[in-house]
């Protein structure tokens, strides 16, 4: 046990840095998703298609071919970044194409006759959209939205592993590898740092859920 | 695709002429888009064939080296969640149906197992199975292929198969009640209720989830080269890339693998799911599944 009682501060540093990977990856991945999707449901036809493309190649791609490709690829053109911030954003970039997927089946769930309604009362189309379709569009997603972001929660573990450094797997790493403190207790540590994360939020999004829910 | 959107109507002319604007002004920017990225590649000497040759061109002297060690990755890989995905079904099943057979005070340990599997990142189940499994001394050796193989094997298997659990769970769950009472009815026991009436009837509703997680699979196994554990494609690419010194272009033909892999697996799942929804029935078992099966 002593593995995790002597460095709780490592750990306690860990799940900081391991729950600001996901706050950042949460808040971009949500931007970027919103304005993937708004291109694949839009009127304008090239849009569409480029958000088709981006939704399909980066579904079917790894999350550790988008790291490895951030992180040693991208220096090769120049851009040079800490692990930190190519790791986020590959998480982000990944976790876009899933976001993406679940607004645009909450605006499809949304029943025809609710825009042709609007559309009758006389609404424009950016007035329907705003006061009609997205406000429901958004309600239907919250349950797909948060399997989405919980998943997402737990890709930062890969983050983590790739090298980023002092998040939790990397505490856990270098306590079990380099300082040979046994592997059993330190990883129960590990673990139970994102358990912390994983079901209180798995717990949020189901108050949120009951709260939004519609009945149809 | 604008005929069956909820968002517009069909366009009239004047609609259409603005749409058509749109589409070219966005075009443009899209171009541009691409052209900066590709002016950019080309400013680093991105595009050169020294890179791309050993990737493109038969006659480099390493084409073929190269191409022997991604075939070969990607057999690692491909047998990596082959064995995953079977033993995923098979213990994946077995929870499922116990779970679902069992009184509830007999059912606590097993929920416990599946949700806290259910809720770990499959990368630290992979980690604390390798390490685990070395510090106690148990020994994988036995098993044909590296130890690497069956440490990440049995990483996927263990969240796999819970999440397995409950899409065979929520199938049988959706079947019509009158299913297993009819069972009873004639005289089978539970267990054969489930084994010869209700498993197989879950099974065939949720063959697209069950695809769909063989996806999640595959890309999982990449797994094994964050964690330096095991070869296969993704860390064969990154040897090659190493030695090549070609980063760019051997992760892009990697990827390209993946995606091309996972796109046709995808597209699978979607024609044996229109199969199955047009022989009828079977469509709110499939929604189900969906719900069970996390995003990525």
């Amino acid at each position: 046990m002593e593995g995790v009682t002597e460095n709780l501060d490592l750990f306690w540093s860990g799940f900081l840095r391991s729950l600001g990977i996901c706050l950042w990856g949460m808040v971009g991945s949500l931007v970027l998703g919103t304005v993937v999707a708004s291109f694949r449901v839009s009127p304008i036809a090239s849009l569409r298609w480029f958000g088709t493309a981006w939704v399909t190649v980066i579904r079917n791609c790894p999350l550790t071919v988008l790291l490895f490709f951030f992180a040693f690829g991208l220096p090769e053109i120049g851009i040079n970044r800490s692990y930190y911030v190519f790791g986020v954003a590959a998480l982000v970039v990944y976790t876009s194409a899933f976001v993406c997927e679940a607004l645009r089946a909450g605006i499809n769930a949304v029943p025809a006759g609710q825009a042709e309604a609007a559309r009758a009362i006389g609404l424009t189309f950016g007035q329907s959209l705003g006061a009609i379709i997205l406000p429901q569009a958004f309600r239907t997603s919250v349950p797909p939205l948060g399997s989405v972001i919980i998943a997402m929660f737990k890709n930062s573990a890969v983050v983590g592993a790739f090298g980023v450094g002092g998040d939790l797997f990397s505490v856990g790493k270098n306590l079990t590898g380099a300082q040979g403190y046994a592997a059993l207790p330190v990883l129960t540590g590990v673990a139970i740092g994102y358990l912390c994360i994983t079901i209180p939020a798995g717990l949020i999004l189901a108050g949120i859920e009951r709260k939004v829910e519609i009945l149809r | 695709m604008s005929a069956d959107t909820v968002l517009y109507d069909v366009p009239g002319p004047r609609a259409r002429r603005r749409a058509l604007i749109g589409t070219v002004l966005a075009s443009l920017a899209i171009l541009a888009l691409l052209g900066v990225v590709a002016k950019r590649l080309n400013d680093q000497g991105q595009f050169s064939m020294e890179l791309w040759g050993p990737l493109i061109d038969p006659s480099n002297e390493s084409f073929e080296a190269v191409w022997r060690l991604l075939a070969k990755g990607l057999v690692a890989t491909l047998v990596a969640a082959g064995l995953a995905i079977a033993l995923s079904l098979v213990f994946g099943t077995v929870l499922g149906a116990v779970r679902l057979l069992t009184s509830p005070a007999a059912r606590i340990p097993l929920v416990g197992f599946i949700e806290l599997f259910r809720a770990l990142p499959v990368v630290i189940t992979i980690f604390f199975v390798w390490r685990v499994f070395v510090e106690l001394n148990i020994n994988v050796a036995p098993l044909p292929g590296v130890d690497g193989l069956w440490y990440l094997v049995i990483g996927l298997t263990l969240y796999n198969s819970v999440i397995i659990a409950e899409i065979i769970r929520a199938g049988v769950n959706s079947l019509p009640r009158g299913q297993a009472e009819a069972a009873l009815a004639v005289g089978m026991t539970p267990g054969q209720s489930m084994r010869t009436v209700q498993l197989p009837q879950a099974f065939r509703t949720m063959l697209p989830a069950l695809i769909s997680q063989l996806v999640v699979v595959l890309k999982d196994t990449s797994l094994g080269a964050v964690l330096a554990l095991y070869i296969e494609l993704l860390r064969r690419g990154n040897i090659i890339a190493l030695n090549l010194d070609n980063p760019i272009q051997t992760l892009f033909v990697v990827g390209l693998i993946f995606i091309t892999i996972n796109y046709g697996l995808s597209r699978l799942a979607v024609v044996v799911e229109h199969r199955l929804s047009r022989r009828g029935g079977g469509t709110t078992a499939i929604a189900a599944a969906e719900q069970v099966v996390p995003a990525t």
